[in-house]
């Protein structure tokens, strides 16, 4: 599984998700720098954490008009398989490749802490490794996580299947105090039509290395490079 | 010179640049005639005591800097020590208290920019991020406000930039409420090979400026951070910084790029004092001459003076000296990260500071006078008067020790942070092994097996009481925290905040911290090898209390050897490593329960510091710790309680029963140099004999387990309520301040 994560000028997770990938595939990733309009055919692309252009304006507003990201929807359009984390999730959501926003949290306070997440579908690639409605911990580390659609879009998100991940306790109950940032109906990432993209807040390359307290986010990956292969 | 004969500087002008007259009279025998507003300007910025020393350098050389793992003492722009390997550990801790108190998120945000700056221009990549804030009574009006907002500015930069932060401290006390402290500590790590200074070479080469443009923001910030606070102090705001933390990402990754290849000469932050600084210090420090063409320095607005350019401190640049060939390669990575790259000026051997603009020379000083003949003050000091010994008599006997451990708990300087640390990004980097909230904080060196230990630390009511108790029980603290983690304590940086130099008691406070901090550095083997002074640190008259804070820094061959300070296991044992004397002095105890801030502080004996310490952390790297919490504010039944909470199990405890007039001082006392460990039943007999072999006083405490703490007696605390009253200090504090953003 090749795997390219795309660099902007702001972008602070790109090594840290190129490790857990690494990881998880045996490959380095390609890193691919925003300026560049074009990059080797790759299984995955991945728009990584951080503040992409400083978030100035809205977060991932001008990263969503770099350069390099006129490739990234071609090829997402085609079906590459596409992950957006945290910023890379804003990101996805001001290109229109997701539906929705990422708005300023209900506390209006960055919050990094560990959250539980329950696994919605496990009919994706990006799940496949999951059950229906097992919950995974991993942490979140955002200003603007607030998810956000009108409520027609949120039912047919429901109707088609395209929540990945609801903020649960950890036995899996979906409750106000579960959810950190104020999103709609504990939304923590959701999939395109064709769930070839997936964009989640939570970042699973932090917990995944027993080292750092959890191993979460390795199942992930692992699950991801698996389904790929 | 610019037109004819410099006007003469009106004494009323010498006043505003905080000078004196007879500073103004070593100035112009220096330069041998009247010098013109920008030369005024930069003796002015360069003889400041933030950038000087001058109250404070008689009493610094006292402190200890070498040991053979350290590479790099104080005078750099951050201290170096060897960590093994071929790599470095690079840090510094530094204030931003003036700034913060006037405008509390852009104060804040800049001080850790600030930081960040000093240790990557060493050639090192941060790594994490700490900080120790002081701020007034918890109901003084300002204090919401203040936190918010500091809190906020650190997140905000940090966060952004992508460097963890991981640890810190937190005081209230009502002495801080015209002054607060923000004392911001960044740690690195360098290849040895890799080290950049600040000691410019070749005469010829050029002077690069990188970075962001200058403008007109925080013109005369460190004679600003030199001056004591007045009420009208709140009209200062144009003099603080506004920091972008996008750009110094940029800064940052820029000038790693660089710095990869074999380009630079020598390299200065534009920090306090931004142009000046960076080029006088360059210079100076290189024996060499400077010569600076203002008009080629990339400005964000039109019309600046060479008094603005020369004292903006805009935020986000840098000044190097380059090698003439590598210029071309360099400019091309600053491209890349869009940012200005302006050759300005260039090296000479004259000694002399010489600025042209638009063809016109501006301004012609001597180096030397500037650099080493700053004015240095022997002020005179007071003895601190000796802590009345504490009339324990008068005390009423503890009869509820259940009630007293819940209002400890929730009191403000015991409290639950995390509030505080849930608002700062402590995990972005994927390395930290241990995270706020704990001894120390634990971050992995990437790619390695090794992990650096973290922490700040100072009782500033002990140094009232005692400077020089105070300043020794900071560096001890220090490195019991680093050493109840596992870690090998290896140096410190310290950031000495105190009231004006101009009063003997301020400076008697002064000489007697340093003393207790040299005496225990040596005792401990725990060289400075960076650090800060932040003086004048009061309004109308009333002083701060004093506040020498330690940064250590230790150091784990083996990450998965820490330890935390969560129990883990039921049935395990728990023991106490020191001894327990009951020393209610200068307690929290005595604060929160009887409003009393009295007595003399806890003695500090260095020597069984050292010994306890040794014992516990070979105990550790033996892998026969579960768990391991040094004892400090609020005491042993604290200790336990914060161990249980960081665990989710409670204990069953033994031996902690004494007569009603001795228990306070049994549960809440705070003796030093004292550990608790929580041993696993196989690894207790080996670690106990060792004990008594190493004549380690040791003695038990209980065992885990359960879901409360139970007292000899069987009095019950359950760990939901001392979760509550734990976990609901800080947002109960802090609920107003959401509201008002």
């Amino acid at each position: 599984m090749k795997a390219a994560v795309i660099v902007f000028p702001g972008s602070n997770c790109d090594r840290d998700v190129a490790v857990a990938l690494e990881q998880a595939s045996g490959r380095k990733p390609v890193m691919v720098w925003h300026r560049d309009s074009d990059f080797e055919p790759v299984d995955l692309i991945v728009l990584p954490g951080g503040f992409a252009y400083g978030d100035y304006l809205r977060a991932g507003a001008m990263a969503a008009h770099s350069p390099v990201m006129r490739e990234v929807k071609r090829r997402a359009d085609r079906g590459t398989p596409t992950l957006g984390i945290c910023n890379g999730f804003q990101v996805l959501t001001e290109a229109g490749l997701l539906p929705g926003a990422l708005m300023r949290n209900a506390s209006l306070q960055f919050v990094c802490k560990d959250v539980h997440c329950r696994v919605e579908t496990g009919q994706s690639l990006f799940t496949s490794r999951f059950a229906n409605g097992e919950t995974l911990r991993w942490p979140v580390a955002h200003h603007d996580g607030n998810y956000f659609a009108d409520a027609d879009t949120l039912d047919r998100l429901e109707g088609e299947g395209r929540i990945a991940f609801r903020y649960a306790e950890p036995d899996g109950s979906l409750t106000q105090s579960a959810n950190p940032n104020g999103s709609a109906r504990n939304i923590a990432g959701i999939f395109n039509e064709t769930k070839s993209i997936l964009g989640l807040m939570p970042h699973p390359e932090r917990l995944a290395d027993p080292a750092l307290g959890g191993t979460d986010g390795a199942r992930f990956f692992a699950g991801l490079v698996e389904a790929l292969r | 010179m610019n037109g004819a004969a410099p006007a003469r500087i009106a004494p009323n002008l010498i006043a505003e640049h905080g000078l004196t007259d007879e500073e103004y009279r070593r100035i112009r025998a220096a330069l041998g005639r009247d010098p013109n507003l920008t030369e005024l300007g930069i003796f002015s910025v360069m003889w400041s005591e933030h950038c000087s020393y001058k109250s404070s350098k008689r009493w610094l050389k006292h402190l200890p800097t070498e040991a053979p793992w350290v590479i790099q003492g104080p005078g750099e722009n951050a201290g170096v020590v060897d960590i093994g390997d071929g790599l470095a550990a690079v840090f510094k801790i530094e204030s931003h208290n003036h700034p913060s108190f006037i405008e509390p998120y852009q104060g804040a945000a800049t001080g850790v920019g600030g930081i960040l700056r000093d240790v990557f221009t060493m050639g090192a990549r941060p790594i994490a991020s700490l900080n120790a804030l002081r701020f007034g009574s918890p109901d003084h009006p300002k204090t919401r406000h203040l936190v918010g907002g500091v809190v906020a500015g650190i997140g905000g930069y940090g966060n952004c930039i992508g460097i963890p932060t991981v640890g810190g401290e937190v005081n209230f006390h009502p002495a801080y409420n015209g002054n607060i402290l923000v004392n911001a500590m960044t740690v690195g790590i360098a290849r040895t090979d890799r080290i950049f200074y600040a000691r410019a070479s070749g005469v010829g080469n050029p002077v690069i400026y990188v970075g962001a443009k200058t403008g007109r923001d925080g013109i005369h910030g460190a004679t600003m951070a030199s001056a004591e606070f007045s009420t009208d102090s709140e009209e200062k705001r144009p003099t603080v910084q506004v920091g972008d933390p996008f750009t110094e990402k940029l800064l940052l990754e820029a000038c790693l790029e660089l710095m990869a290849t074999d380009a630079i000469v020598a390299i200065q932050d534009m920090g306090a004092a931004g142009l000046t600084s960076s080029s006088v210090e360059m210079a100076g420090k290189g024996g060499m001459g400077i010569e600076l063409e203002l008009d080629r320095v990339p400005m964000r607005e039109s019309g600046m003076s060479a008094y603005e350019l020369m004292l903006s401190e805009s935020q986000e640049r840098m000044l190097m000296v380059l090698k003439p060939e590598a210029r071309l390669r360099a400019q091309a990575i600053f491209e890349k990260w869009e940012l200005d790259f302006a050759e300005i000026g260039r090296l000479t051997d004259a000694g002399r500071l010489i600025l042209r603009m638009n063809g016109e020379m501006v301004a012609d000083i001597p180096l030397g006078p500037l650099v080493n003949e700053a004015p240095l003050y022997d002020r005179p000091r007071a003895a601190p008067p000796a802590p009345r010994p504490l009339g324990v008599t008068t005390l009423p006997a503890l009869t509820d020790p259940k009630s007293a451990l819940l209002q400890l708990l929730g009191s403000p300087d015991l409290c639950s942070r995390r509030w505080i640390w849930e608002q700062y990004d402590h995990m972005v980097g994927a390395n930290t092994v241990q995270r706020p909230g704990g001894d120390a904080a634990v971050v992995r060196v990437h790619g390695t097996n090794k992990a650096l230990a973290m922490t700040t630390d100072c009782t500033p009511r002990y140094c009232l009481a005692d400077p020089k108790i105070g300043g020794a029980q900071a560096v001890a603290e220090a490195w019991r925290n680093l050493t109840a983690v596992g870690a090998q304590p290896l140096a410190v940086t310290n950031n000495l905040n105190f009231g004006s130099p101009e009063r003997p008691e301020i400076m008697g406070q002064l000489a007697g911290c340093i003393e207790g901090m040299a005496e225990a550095c040596r005792a401990l083997d725990f060289p400075v090898v960076s650090g800060n002074v932040s003086l004048y640190n009061e309004t109308e008259g009333r002083a701060i209390l004093p506040t020498p804070v330690i940064g250590g820094v230790g150091l784990l061959d083996d990450q998965a050897r820490n330890v935390t300070f969560a129990l883990k296991g039921s049935g395990n044992l728990l023991l106490l490593i020191g001894e327990t004397r009951g020393h209610l002095g200068q307690s929290l105890y005595l604060r929160e329960l009887h409003g009393r801030e009295d007595g003399p502080p806890p003695p500090v004996d260095l020597q069984n510091e050292r010994r306890n310490g040794e014992f516990v952390r070979a105990q550790i790297t033996a892998g026969r710790v579960a768990a391991c919490h040094d004892v400090s504010d609020g005491g042993l039944l604290v200790a336990i309680a914060e161990m249980a909470l960081a665990g989710g199990i409670g204990a069953e405890l033994e031996g902690l029963d004494a007569p009603p007039a001795a228990l306070a001082g049994l549960l809440f006392g705070e003796d030093q140099g004292r550990y608790i460990l929580e041993v696993a039943g196989p690894a207790a007999e080996p670690l106990i004999a060792e004990a008594a072999q190493r004549r380690i006083m040791l003695s038990r405490l209980g065992r885990v387990g359960g879901a409360a703490l139970t007292l000899p007696g069987g009095r019950l605390i359950s760990l939901d309520e001392a979760r509550l009253a734990h976990e609901r200090g800080l947002p109960a504090l802090m609920g107003a301040a959401s509201a008002d953003g």
